[in-house]
């Protein structure tokens, strides 16, 4: 869907985020980001690089990871967007959010909902993929403390 | 009744003679063959949940209403002296709220109250690198106060500027202090013995320049502060290793007692030893905030990050090693320049491994930390180690080769069993043991020794691959240090909280406190909860830095639930009708000969009550010397074709004392391992002629991803070192990232046969020395 909107204006669209339908407001110009931290105090997603170098603002829009840094929000319109706050159901942790603690696959954490929710999307179209698999599709995702060796067997082990 | 004593504090290499309030210890080190309960024990992270739901708040986390954006106007320019600057259009602009650089900043604050090291202001008039900041513009939002540096007007005089540290050391080079170009004004100089006999005694000598690259620490969450004043406290959230730190730095601008200064770091996206103390940007935003009465929100943006925040200095080192026949080290001798950039208030120690790691009589080193026109000097996770280890390794290499011996074999041979420059006893050198326990695990006799025709001899090629297998050894501090304090209270619920100002890096800090604490207490991990970070909540507790949290804030954390657990028993001896000997606590349940209750069910008897314990960091022994220690063993891949090198495994063996966790233990291993590998292989800032960055960013700057990592084995001697502290610990945070690049480098040449003295090693690098193997030349 695209539309024409003035660099100055600013329209009222729906986002699905986490399940739940949100009214924003934004210009042309707002990234989802920029959307989902201030608008909405969904801090779980970071900013890091601000231009699709890093992962650390991967959201799923539609089940896909997208870097929400570099996506505008007003071509989110309508869709569903799970943020790492969204993952957990009723107070239990998702499978991979488990395997994380369990396997210490974070340092920091500052990269880790990031992570999560790329392995999330992996696993959902490949439950049982390959090591050389998961760093393929981990690979956009940076991770400065180095817990890839912990990311890499969580990923092996959520599904065992 | 506590004591002030006099007792020695090490910090990444900075020895200093420090008062520590101490108290009479509580307890005994616990015996190297003790079973512990919960300490030692693979426990998963006590605030994993936070951090894998979102819920963490990290200090770029936090909005607060009508809070107000702080962004720098950086310099474009080298060295320049700034004549002026115009305002007056930025200021138009709705939504400004105040534009602070070096000509206005007394009307904001008693800048005399603020001292920085070697010169450095605010804003410095000249500016002395690109990126210096020369003004910061307070605004609604982050767009206006970027619009809003776009309509400073800045005019400047070029200054004549320098950008290596080698010809900046030279007298007629471009000046940038009052005091010359050196830290300190003058090399640092180290000699023992007698070098140039020891040259004359050498069989073989064996020399070489080596040349590190500028390593950006490059943490995930840049720099960041917010700071809210209510009127009566200033509250600073900050992405800090320093809390502590920090409050007294905007306590002392702001000219508040500490105590109406809170600062919290509950969570911190990656400092690696960038974020000591208050930032400008903290101190800017701190003083906005007192000014407008509006919180002040103060992030740096990956730019600024790259260029502006700190580095591991790039160095040159010249390095001569000379040896008798049967591998006897005789003489070590080491210039090296350090590049700290603009500005820095100490000379990382790049010469400490030609000092410290091996037993050689003659020594001598002669450090030049050199300032230039290029972006500032910060701590890097054992600075100076890093780049020190790789020449001095790359060399033992050699002279291995030279000598016809094994390296590792060489290194044993020059083991030290004592502080070789002072004839001291290490409180405990797992050293030997490390290089066994590694070699063994590699299979280093067969892959490096076995099946080769002789030695130095090229690989084999095998489908465009050849294969290579090298170490390195470490060694650092991590001993820890009073001032440290702790208290642990109990509950009438059976619960136990830590308090304490320390920080956690995602090091696994608040792990680590709660199983000393539990297993001290003899109460389930579940009961502890720990609050760190906080000003307001903890007491003193030093920064995290240089290995030595655990080291440092673990024994007073032991301390206080000693006497939390005394005074626990002494309740429920009274409520029991037992004597205090005849009671142990166990998993939250006071046995006795005849009975089992728990904590609770004793508390219970008492309405209102709270245990208090409180504990001191003891001082560390002054008859010996403390180290970690360790060694790495890698295997690498190279690519002939297109000169990749790919790092396949790495096995890490490491003697950091009594291991507290080693599930969190063998990550921080894998983190040091793999910011190391990027040193080696592919980290380096880059400048233009003029020194601007050419690769300020996540995009130009590589460090590795998921795609690079090897197959890592973290191997920790893991014995008890009771002489060091109650606990017998030592540190883990920055040992691993010591030798893994030297350990590379070394592979390398047993794979290709090129030594490589420039890191990193980069693919055109190799590309190229292939090339002229095959030419020939
Ligand atoms: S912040 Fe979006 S990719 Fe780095
Ligand atoms: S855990 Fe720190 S950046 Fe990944």
């Amino acid at each position: 869907m695209s539309r024409i909107v003035k660099s100055d204006e600013r329209v009222g669209i729906e986002l699905i985020v986490n399940g739940e339908r949100e009214r924003v407001n934004v210009g042309p110009s707002r990234f989802l980001s920029d959307v989902l931290r201030e608008d909405l105090g969904l801090t779980g997603l970071k900013v890091s690089c601000g231009m699709a170098n890093c992962g650390a603002c991967t959201v799923l829009v539609d089940g896909t990871p997208v870097y929400s840094c570099i996506t505008l929000a007003l071509d989110c319109e309508g869709r569903a967007i799970t943020t790492i706050e969204g993952l957990s159901q009723d107070g239990e942790l998702h499978p991979v959010q488990r395997a994380f603690v369990e396997y210490d696959a974070l340092q920091c954490g500052f990269c880790t909902s990031g992570q999560i929710l790329s392995m999330t999307a992996l696993l959902e179209k490949n439950p049982a993929p390959t090591e050389e698999e998961l760093r393929q599709a981990m690979s956009g995702n940076l991770c400065r403390c180095g817990a890839y060796v912990k990311i890499l067997q969580a990923g092996m082990n959520v599904n065992r | 009744m506590p004591k002030l004593v006099k007792t020695k504090v090490e910090n990444e290499g900075r020895v200093t003679e420090e008062y520590a309030w101490v108290e009479e210890p509580k307890t005994t080190p616990w015996d190297v063959e003790e079973e512990l309960r919960v300490v030692g024990k693979p426990i998963a992270r006590v605030d994993g949940v936070e951090r894998v739901t979102g819920a963490a708040k990290y200090t770029t986390d936090i909005q607060l209403p009508r809070m107000v954006h702080g962004n720098y106007v950086r310099s474009p320019h080298p060295h320049a002296r700034i004549v002026s600057i115009d305002t007056s259009e930025a200021e138009k602009i709705a939504g400004v709220r105040g534009i602070i650089h070096s000509k206005n900043i007394a009307n904001f604050a008693n800048v005399a109250n603020i001292r920085f090291a070697n010169h450095r202001d605010f804003f410095n008039d000249p500016v002395r690198f690109v990126g210096d900041e020369v003004a910061a513009v307070f605004a609604d939002s982050m767009e206006i106060a970027r619009a809003a540096a776009q309509k400073i007007r800045i005019e400047y005089e070029l200054l004549p500027f320098v950008l290596d540290a080698e010809a900046a050391a030279q007298p007629d080079a471009p000046q940038l202090t009052q005091n010359g170009n050196l830290v300190d004004g003058k090399p640092s100089t180290y000699a023992r013995g007698d070098v140039e006999k020891g040259f004359a005694d050498a069989a073989v000598i064996v020399e070489g320049v080596f040349t590190t690259g500028a390593q950006v620490h490059s943490a995930l969450e840049t720099h960041s502060s917010v700071a809210e004043w209510d009127g009566k406290t200033m509250t600073i959230y900050e992405s800090s290793q320093d809390v502590v730190g920090v409050q007294n730095r905007v306590a002392k601008l702001l000219n508040l007692d500490a105590a109406r200064v809170r600062v919290i770091a509950s969570y911190i996206g990656g400092a690696f030893g960038a974020k000591f103390g208050a930032g400008k940007f903290t101190l800017l935003g701190a003083l906005m905030s007192n000014k407008l009465r509006r919180p002040v929100r103060f992030v740096l943006d990956r730019k600024g990050e790259q260029i502006a925040a700190g580095q591991r200095s790039a160095t040159k080192q010249y390095l001569k090693l000379g040896a008798k026949k049967d591998g006897t080290l005789t003489a070590i001798q080491l210039t090296n320049y350090n590049n700290v950039g603009a500005y820095a208030s100490w000379n990382p120690y790049t010469e400490g491994p030609a000092r410290e790691l091996y037993a050689c009589e003659n020594v001598q080193t002669t450090s030049y930390g050199v300032f230039t026109n290029t972006p500032p000097f910060a701590a890097f996770r054992a600075p100076g180690f890093v780049e020190g280890i790789f020449a001095l390794e790359a060399l033992m290499d050699e002279l291995a080769a030279k000598l016809k011996m094994d390296p590792l074999a060489l290194r044993m041979k020059n083991y030290s069993s004592v502080f070789p420059e002072n004839g001291r006893g290490y409180t405990s050198n797992g050293l030997l043991d490390a290089y066994q326990e590694g070699a063994r695990a590699i299979g280093w006799e067969e892959k490096k020794n076995g099946k080769r025709e002789t030695r130095n001899e090229k690989r084999e090629t095998r489908n465009g691959i050849r294969r290579g297998i090298g170490m390195a050894s470490q060694i650092w501090y991590g001993a820890g240090a009073p001032p440290s304090f702790a208290i642990v209270k109990i509950s009438t619920d059976a619960s136990a909280t830590i308090l304490t100002a320390t920080q956690d890096l995602g090091t696994g800090t608040k792990t680590i406190l709660c199983q000393i604490a539990a297993e001290e207490l003899g109460f389930p991990i579940e009961r502890i909860d720990v609050e760190i970070a906080d000003t307001q909540a903890g007491p003193f507790a030093g920064a995290s830095g240089g290995s030595m949290t655990a080291s440092s804030i673990g024994p007073a954390v032991r301390e206080a639930a000693a006497d939390a657990r005394q005074q626990l028993t002494q309740i429920a001896a009274t409520i029991l009708k037992k004597r205090a000997k005849e009671i142990r606590i166990e998993n939250g349940i006071v046995k006795t000969r005849d009975s089992e209750k728990s904590v609770a069910e004793i508390l219970k008897e008492i309405d209102n009550m709270q245990i208090l314990g409180h504990g001191s960091r003891n001082p560390n022994p002054s008859e010996y010397e403390i180290r970690t220690f360790g060694a790495q063993f890698v295997e690498v891949a190279v690519d002939v074709e297109t000169g990749e090198v790919r790092v396949e495994r790495v096995v890490a063996s490491h003697d950091s004392g009594r291991i507290l966790n080693p599930l969190t233990v063998s990550s921080q291993i894998e983190g040091g391992v793999l910011q190391s590998m990027g040193f080696a292989l592919m980290e380096q800032r880059v400048l233009d002629a003029n020194g601007a960055s050419l690769n300020a960013n996540l995009e130009g700057y590589h460090i590795p991803t998921i795609a690079d990592t090897p197959k890592i084995e973290t191997h920790m001697i893991d014995r008890a070192d009771p002489l060091a502290n109650n606990l017998g610990v030592k540190g883990v945070g920055e040992p691993p990232i010591i030798p893994t690049a030297g350990a590379i480098a070394n592979a390398i040449y047993d794979a290709i046969g090129v030594r490589f003295y420039d890191a990193p090693i980069t693919r055109d690098k190799v590309l190229d020395a292939l090339e002229r193997m095959e030419r020939g030349d």
